[in-house]
């Protein structure tokens, strides 16, 4: 079968930067390809051009074996787009909302009517769904926004950060929503900023850093890499830091880093945990904390890149709606 | 979509229940589309209280302030006669407001991300604008015909009756259309709704008034009058009191229909091009 994406050397560059600098990747079909990235890594572009809203200036992307530059009618044939701010039409209810969109897609009037219900019933909006969308709450506006790009039913569907500012239980409930999706056969490109989200959804992760693929493979290959975990292990006496280092980079078989008063190694394994009191033990070395916690994109980065994700020019800040858009 | 309209995908599903997008698009398919977003606009219309106090409220304000407050004072023919002169100023003056609301409103649905959604459809590019200007054009009528109203119950009765009125909206129509290809313009180039709002209301206060809306242009210093005699509104609110009341129509509607062609010849451009580059 052929991939539902492929993306060589995408280029794009806004006045003064540069937001992908030379992206290749591929989403095999009936699969989910998670793309992880801090803010401001390109997440957002990477969907716009592949979904036509932009133009790259160098590179080419298929979807569905259709040149998104050149053939973007089919492209569009093909795709669903929930982008990162849910473009719901406030003062339209939750089915006309989807009515509209089954219409574009050439749905008949019963046949709209039909799909709308259909997917607002699937997405537990029955009850909201005679409401203006601005009544909504967040996780709805994500679902009523997930919902429009499903009645076309396409092939292949973009999530932009689908869980970004949702409460824990509305995350869970949009990770079951995109399971089951997978049962209907459909392609999914998800972006996220959470390893954790990119670990529980994606079959194949692409990690992407300052517009540039800096690691890709399936989670497990990622989590090698990376650590699953990160042991943290503080001394009672500061002083002694320097061999708690020494231990925990033993043990872990990481490079071990620190800040004034504790030592971090990325690990994959739990059982270094009781290696590391042992040896601590051994050496009689008293202990004011230890932890094994998950680890932080930020320290995802670290190890995968060297360098924090948070440390480049122009700041990494969320950015806000209008700098996300194409302007010019 | 019609019969002719196929989709490639090998299992197609029945038009009733599935998707049915046409391959290419045709000029009949963006037609389709730009329908379907024109339904779109109207139906905010309905949902959004501001908008129906807008389309209703203003107007019986303006009719009735501007008649009774000024009316005895204005004309020697008493509030009466004001009332039959401002009538038509007012609706035209309504709707060239009004046409700051199709700026507006688009730009609060680009930045929204709307029209991304719409663009990432397999629909006519056009459509999105299509339907935000048929929209805004109902408006416009609904607009003029609320004055009218405001205007019938406190006993305003044309001669030329329902043909002056038909005729008299029309014109109004016509620069309005030309008109808001500028609003059009602002609300693609300009950041927030909010500037747009007040970029584009900030030259309809010296347009309407400065013009034979209210007053006789005579009547003003000589500098505003000059610039009162040129000024489109001017034209556009002549020919409709030509049509309503009785008076010269050929001369203003002709520099009324110049008018409209120069602001669409320059703004429908700037407006298209700019919608491309930024929706
Ligand atoms: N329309 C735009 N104009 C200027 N710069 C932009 C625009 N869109 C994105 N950028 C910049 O490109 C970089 C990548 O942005 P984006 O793709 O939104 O990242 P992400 O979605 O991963 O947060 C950022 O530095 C951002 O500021
Ligand atoms: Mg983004």
């Amino acid at each position: 079968m052929t991939d539902a994406i492929r993306a060589e050397g995408l280029v794009k560059r806004f006045k003064n930067e540069t937001a992908l600098a030379g992206v290749d990747l591929t989403a095999r079909t009936g699969a989910v390809l998670g793309v992880l990235g801090p803010n401001g890594s390109g997440k957002t572009t990477m969907v716009r051009i592949l979904s036509t809203l932009l133009l790259p200036d160098e590179g080419r992307a298929t979807v569905g074996g259709y040149d998104v530059v050149t053939e973007p009618h089919q492209v569009r044939r093909q795709i669903g787009l929930t982008g990162q701010y849910a473009s719901v039409d406030e003062e339209l209810t939750g089915t006309q909302n989807l009515v509209l969109i089954a219409r574009l897609f050439g749905f008949s009037r019963p046949g709209a009517r039909a799909r709308a219900a259909e997917l607002l019933e699937r997405f537990a909006l029955t009850e909201a769904a005679g409401r203006a969308a601005r009544t909504y709450s967040g996780g709805m506006r994500r679902r009523l926004d997930l919902a429009a790009s499903l009645v076309g039913r396409p092939n292949l569907l973009y999530l932009d950060e689908p869980t970004t500012g949702l409460d824990p239980h509305s995350r869970n409930e949009m990770w079951d929503v995109v399971r089951g999706l997978l049962d209907d056969g459909v392609t999914v490109l998800l972006t996220t900023q959470y390893l954790e989200e990119a670990d529980q959804l994606a079959d194949d992760i692409v990690v992407l850093d300052r517009g540039k693929v800096i690691s890709q493979g399936s989670p497990d290959q990622l989590k090698a890499r990376a650590g699953t975990q990160v042991l943290q292990v503080q001394p009672a006496d500061p002083g002694r830091l320097t061999e708690v280092i020494t231990i925990v980079e033993a043990v872990s078989g990481a490079e071990g880093r620190s800040t004034d008063t504790t030592a971090n190694a990325a690990v994959t394994d739990r059982a270094v945990l009781p290696e590391v009191v042992r040896r601590l033990d051994d050496q009689g070395i008293a202990l004011a904390e230890l932890t094994l916690r998950k680890p932080s994109l930020d320290e995802v980065f670290l190890a995968l890149t060297g360098h924090p994700a948070d440390d480049v020019p122009g700041g990494r800040d969320t950015a806000p709606a209008t700098l996300e858009r194409t302007t010019h | 979509m019609n019969a002719a309209t196929t989709t490639e995908r090998p299992t197609a599903p029945a038009p009733e229940s599935g998707p049915n997008t046409a391959v290419r698009i045709t000029p009949a398919a963006t037609v389709q589309h730009g329908a379907l977003l024109t339904w779109r606009s109207l139906l905010k219309i309905k949902r959004n209280p501001e908008e129906i106090l807008g389309l209703t409220f203003m107007p019986i304000m303006f009719a009735g302030l501007f008649v009774f407050v000024f009316g005895n004072s204005m004309s020697d023919g008493g509030w009466q006669s004001y009332r039959d002169f401002i009538i038509p100023g007012i609706a035209a003056q309504s709707v060239i407001f009004a046409t700051v609301g199709t700026g507006v409103t688009l730009n609060t649905d680009i930045e929204k991300g709307i029209f991304d959604r719409f663009r990432a459809l397999p629909v006519a590019r056009s459509a999105p604008l299509i339907g935000a200007i048929l929209g805004d054009m109902v408006r416009y009528v609904l607009t003029v015909a609320m004055v009218l109203i405001v205007g019938f119950a406190i006993g305003f009765r044309p001669e030329s009756g329902l043909v002056g009125l038909v005729a008299a909206t029309a014109v109004v129509m016509l620069f309005a259309f030309g008109l808001c290809w500028l609003s059009a313009f602002m609300g693609l180039l300009l950041r927030t709704p909010m500037a747009v709002n007040i970029f584009g209301s900030i030259w309809m206060f010296p347009l309407t008034f400065a013009s034979s809306t209210f007053v006789n242009p005579e009547n003003m210093p000589s500098w505003m009058s000059a610039f009162a005699t040129v000024n489109p509104v001017t034209h556009v609110v002549d020919t409709m009191r030509g049509l309503l009341l009785g008076g010269p129509v050929a001369e203003p509607l002709l520099w009324t229909a110049g008018w409209t062609l120069v602001l669409t010849a320059i703004f429908f451009p700037l407006a298209t091009r700019a919608y491309r580059k930024r929706a």
